[in-house]
């Protein structure tokens, strides 16, 4: 949305122009704090759930933009008017796209939640609370385990929010997630970013829940706007631009004790089983296929 | 009788079966086997063999009494499936037309077999083929030649009945048995039209309807085409010794026999263009090595040629230079077996030919193809690597330590500009007999100031502790992501998976293959034994001097491996950084067809082929994939391990087709 708001009120007369100001006003995005943005612009714009600086699905979206509106060769034979009055559509139409996605994808998920089922989830992710609710307003009997989240607490709000749909919840600690993955069907988790590989980055802590489900054999559903999809490709867990939030151990930490701060980590794609996109329910691998297919 | 039944117990029984061949290194033996009648229509009979045991070759085996063979069926089995390829498109063929020409009259046979014994055993006395076989030979094919003749007249698809007729007359006179590695041929089908540069002498009218299903490649143990193509063969050369039973089907020839042939035909030059001459002795004494200076130096030599080509007044362009560039690309395959990267340059050169208009006139075609060529070294090789480099510097940490294997060059690019970066970090070089091609690239390092620890690959599971990225370049990928590289990468990409070390395969597009190979022992390139047998500066360690006198030892030097994409964590190419199940999606994608056609072969599940059609539609690739398999189970397999996992998404649609 903000940058379609930039290709309306650029007074640039060429193509290029109006390349580069969407490019600077991305770069913008990707660096700046939410501040300096009209409220307006925050909420349609599609962000994960932390607004940080290191957002990928943010920096994601704002390439997918870019490539979605500047994409179409026949643009450079029409008068530059014409043109930029399309690329405004074009603009506007990735913005509908992107809050339609989430629609697409609790519909798409409904096939995997059948009644009686446990569903692990963890953090807060507003795509798998749309596919929750959506369940519940099916009427599907189902219930909940949902881990804290620490250090954000973020599984307190999402329990809050499932409560309050009257859907059962039970809260773990993240340490209890090996214990209680016996009763447990199935693991929805959301994603700030889809890498190349078909891994995803996501919120500490999925890894590990990855991990076990894995070796349980339970499946990990993950749900994803498309727009997530990044041209990234971690080899392992440090081969990602670092983000770190602060952990509040309610006591002080004594000095010369050093606290892993990162906010993020990555799940490669041998511990998932599906990606429900808008595009889809797609496989790993497939994340490849898609990003060649846009970008090349 | 249910022959389908009774194999597998002799397949349990571990291959001591008298009909299999042991597997292994084995001499040729007397022959005992009977007269063998084909028998009724029992198309299974190959499915018997389990997955583990190797097809028996076309010589005879220490085989015992005849009675426990099953009178077996390989030929209509082979028969069968050469229907299944060859009437992809044409099921309105009957079986029984091809069944019963595909199982000679049964008086022919004994004879033909015992003398053919002999023959076979004659084939295994060094050089020199007798003359007595081909006398006998010849009596049986007039037999053939008229029901090849009424054959043809039959068949719509004209290609496959010559194929089917010297297969034919190949499993008459060899075992039924031996019938299975003319199946091997045929099942082995997927591969470059560069192969069939082979056979257009044989069958030029064909050459159009040959166009979407890709010639089967010679294989070197059917002696008939190895006759032929002797025949035709630019330079002659002697087979080598002692061969290794389970190479049998690829080229060996005995090193350094065809110079001084090749010196005598120096001082003809309508033969041969002289930049190709040149560059073919410099790929048989092994001067130029390595994928991309292979490819360089060969599109150089026919940019040369092409330049002082002159066309012959009542000839085609097209036509002439694509036949001379055929022979050029013969004469380079007698020199040493084609690179899948220069079978790829040269399947796109013909392409450039073939579409040349024909309004052009001489000068501008040979002006355009010349720059067409510039062009394609350019843009996929020389760009190329660029690209590559440039995404791999962004994996490479301060203080890490990187390995690499042989010597790559896109390797070598890749540390030297991130040591311009200003870079942090050390390389370990794993090198292996008999070439030791990592001393070039050590050598080239520590000039450049990078510190080096180079080590022999029997020390790699010593050294990987310390590793933290592996790069390895590759001669190909194949479409099903196993990587075909230089022997010994695969032990290293292995050992990397096992220490969790993540491997990154560097790789220019243009070298990837629509084909899928599942071991390495279908296609590869077997080297000089005498290399092994040799070490150099070291007199003293020549225990292997007179190797090729002992019978019972056999040298193999093979020269490329296959690693399977499991251990492959990234793969790195002008188009990016992906997963190695991506490379389907880039082969589909810069192939010119719309309809692609690929039989997959395997060498070790015969009966098992599998068919891939992709579409192109406006969306993307779609790929039915339709899988004529004898079992659930072997068609999960054979999903797995061509597609990695049965659930992946270039399947659209997967259609069964009924058990023939």
């Amino acid at each position: 949305m903000a940058l379609a708001a930039v290709i309306r009120s650029s007074r640039a007369t060429t193509m290029m122009e109006l390349e580069i100001e969407l490019k600077k006003a991305s770069d913008k995005l990707k660096v700046d704090s939410p501040d300096d943005f009209t409220c307006s612009a925050a909420p349609s714009f599609p962000v994960a759930v932390s607004w940080d600086a290191t957002s990928i699905s943010l920096s994601a979206a704002c390439d997918l933009f870019m490539r979605f509106v500047t994409r179409t060769s026949h643009l450079e034979h029409e008068k530059f008017d014409a043109a930029k009055s399309r690329l405004i559509e074009r603009g506007e139409k990735f913005g509908e796209i992107s809050l339609k996605a989430r629609k697409t994808i609790a519909m798409l998920s409904q096939d995997f939640i059948h009644d009686g089922c446990t569903i692990l989830v963890h953090g807060y992710s507003r795509v798998v609370l749309e596919v929750l609710k959506l369940a519940a307003s099916n009427r599907k009997l189902f219930r909940v385990l949902c881990t804290e989240g620490r250090p954000d607490r973020t599984g307190l709000r999402m329990s809050n929010e499932l409560a309050a749909l009257g859907i059962p919840v039970k809260v773990l600690i993240d340490s209890a997630v090996a214990y209680s993955m016996d009763e447990v069907d199935m693991v929805f988790v959301g994603a700030d970013g889809v890498v190349e590989s078909g891994g995803i980055i996501n919120m500490m802590g999925t890894y590990q829940i990855a991990l076990v489900a894995h070796s349980m054999n339970k499946p990990v559903y993950v749900a994803a706007e498309s727009y997530k999809f990044a041209r990234l490709y971690p080899l392992d867990q440090k081969d990602m631009t670092p983000a770190h939030r602060p952990i509040d151990f309610g006591v002080p930490v004594p000095t010369g004790v050093e606290v892993e701060t990162s906010a993020r980590d990555y799940t490669p794609p041998q511990y998932l089983t599906l990606l429900l996109t808008d595009l889809g329910v797609l496989t790993p691998s497939v994340v490849s296929d898609e990003l060649i297919q846009l970008y090349l | 009788m249910d022959i389908r039944r009774a194999p597998p117990s002799r397949a349990a029984s571990g291959g001591v079966e008298p009909r299999f061949r042991q597997v292994g290194f084995v001499t040729a033996a007397e022959p005992a086997r009977g007269p063998v009648a084909p028998a009724a229509a029992s198309p299974t009979a190959s499915d018997g063999l389990s997955p583990v045991m190797i097809p028996p070759p076309l010589i005879p085996v220490p085989a015992p009494a005849s009675e426990s063979l099953m009178p077996s069926s390989p030929p209509p089995a082979s028969s069968y499936l050469l229907e299944v390829v060859s009437d992809l498109d044409d099921y309105a063929d009957d079986d029984d037309i091809d069944v019963s020409w595909a199982r000679p009259p049964p008086p022919a046979l004994p004879e033909p077999n015992k003398r053919d014994l002999t023959e076979t055993k004659n084939e295994h006395a060094p050089t020199s083929v007798a003359q007595k076989p081909k006398l006998s030979k010849a009596e049986r094919r007039a037999i053939q030649e008229s029901q090849r003749a009424a054959k043809a007249a039959a068949k719509e698809a004209g290609l496959k009945p010559t194929a089917m007729a010297s297969d034919a007359s190949t499993k008459i006179s060899k075992q039924p048995k031996t019938a299975k590695t003319s199946l091997k041929k045929v099942v082995n089908q997927v591969n470059p039209p560069v192969a069939s540069d082979k056979k257009t002498g044989e069958r030029p009218p064909d050459k159009d309807r040959k166009k979407d299903i890709p010639q089967p490649r010679m294989q070197f143990d059917d002696a008939h085409r190895v006759v032929k193509a002797k025949k035709r063969s630019v330079v002659s050369q002697s087979e080598a010794r002692n061969r290794v039973e389970l190479f049998r089907h690829l080229p060996q020839y005995a090193h350094g026999t065809q110079l001084p042939d090749l010196e005598s035909k120096f001082l003809q030059p309508d033969l041969m263009h002289p930049s190709v001459y040149k560059v073919g002795l410099q790929y048989l004494s092994g001067d130029i090595s390595g994928g991309n200076a292979r490819c360089i130096a060969m599109l150089l030599a026919f940019r040369d040629a092409i330049n002082d080509y002159s066309m012959p007044a009542e000839k085609i362009l097209n036509r002439d230079l694509t036949a001379k560039i055929s022979s050029y690309v013969s004469f380079l395959i007698e020199c040493r077996p084609l690179s899948i990267s220069m079978g790829n340059a040269i399947r796109f050169l013909k392409n450039r030919i073939t579409k040349l208009p024909l309004a052009l006139s001489e000068s501008e075609a040979k002006v355009s193809l010349q720059s067409d060529i510039d062009r394609f070294i350019n843009e996929k090789i020389i760009v190329a690597d660029k690209v590559i480099v440039s995404h791999a510097v962004t994996k490479i940490r301060d203080d890490d330590v990187l390995l690499t294997f042989g010597s790559a060059s896109v390797v070598e690019m890749i540390f030297d500009h991130a040591r311009e970066l200003g870079k942090k970090f050390r390389v370990v070089v794993v090198d292996s007999r008999p070439n030791h091609e990592g001393q070039r690239l050590l050598r080239r390092l520590v000039a450049k100031g990078i510190s080096c620890t180079y080590t022999h690959i029997n020390a790699v599971s010593y050294i990987m502790q310390e590793v933290t990225r592996v790069f390895l370049g590759a001669s190909s990928v194949l479409s099903n992501g196993t990587v075909y590289s230089r022997v010994g990468t695969a032990s290293v990409a292995m050992v990397a998976h096992a220490f969790g070390v993540p491997v990154l395969v560097c790789c220019e597009a243009y070298k990837f293959h629509e084909r899928v190979q599942l071991d390495s022992i279908c296609f590869n390139e077997l080297g000089d034994p005498d290399a092994i047998s040799r070490v150099p500066r070291d007199e003293s360690l020549s225990h292997l001097k007179n190797w090729a006198e002992n019978e019972n030892l056999h040298l193999l030097n093979l020269k490329y491996d296959i690693t399977p994409s499991d251990y492959v964590s990234m793969l790195i190419t002008d188009y990016g950084m992906l997963p190695p199940t991506s490379v389907p999606v880039i082969v589909i994608g810069s192939t010119d067809v719309d309809h692609l056609i690929i039989v997959v072969g395997f060498k070790f599940l015969p009966a098992r082929i599998a068919v891939l059609t992709v579409h192109r539609t406006g969306h993307g690739t779609r790929a039915h994939m339709c899988t004529y398999a004898k079992s659930k189970a072997v068609y999960q397999q054979l999903m797995f391990s061509v597609f990695g996992s049965p659930s992946e998404n270039s399947i659209f649609g997967i259609r069964r087709m009924a058990d023939w």
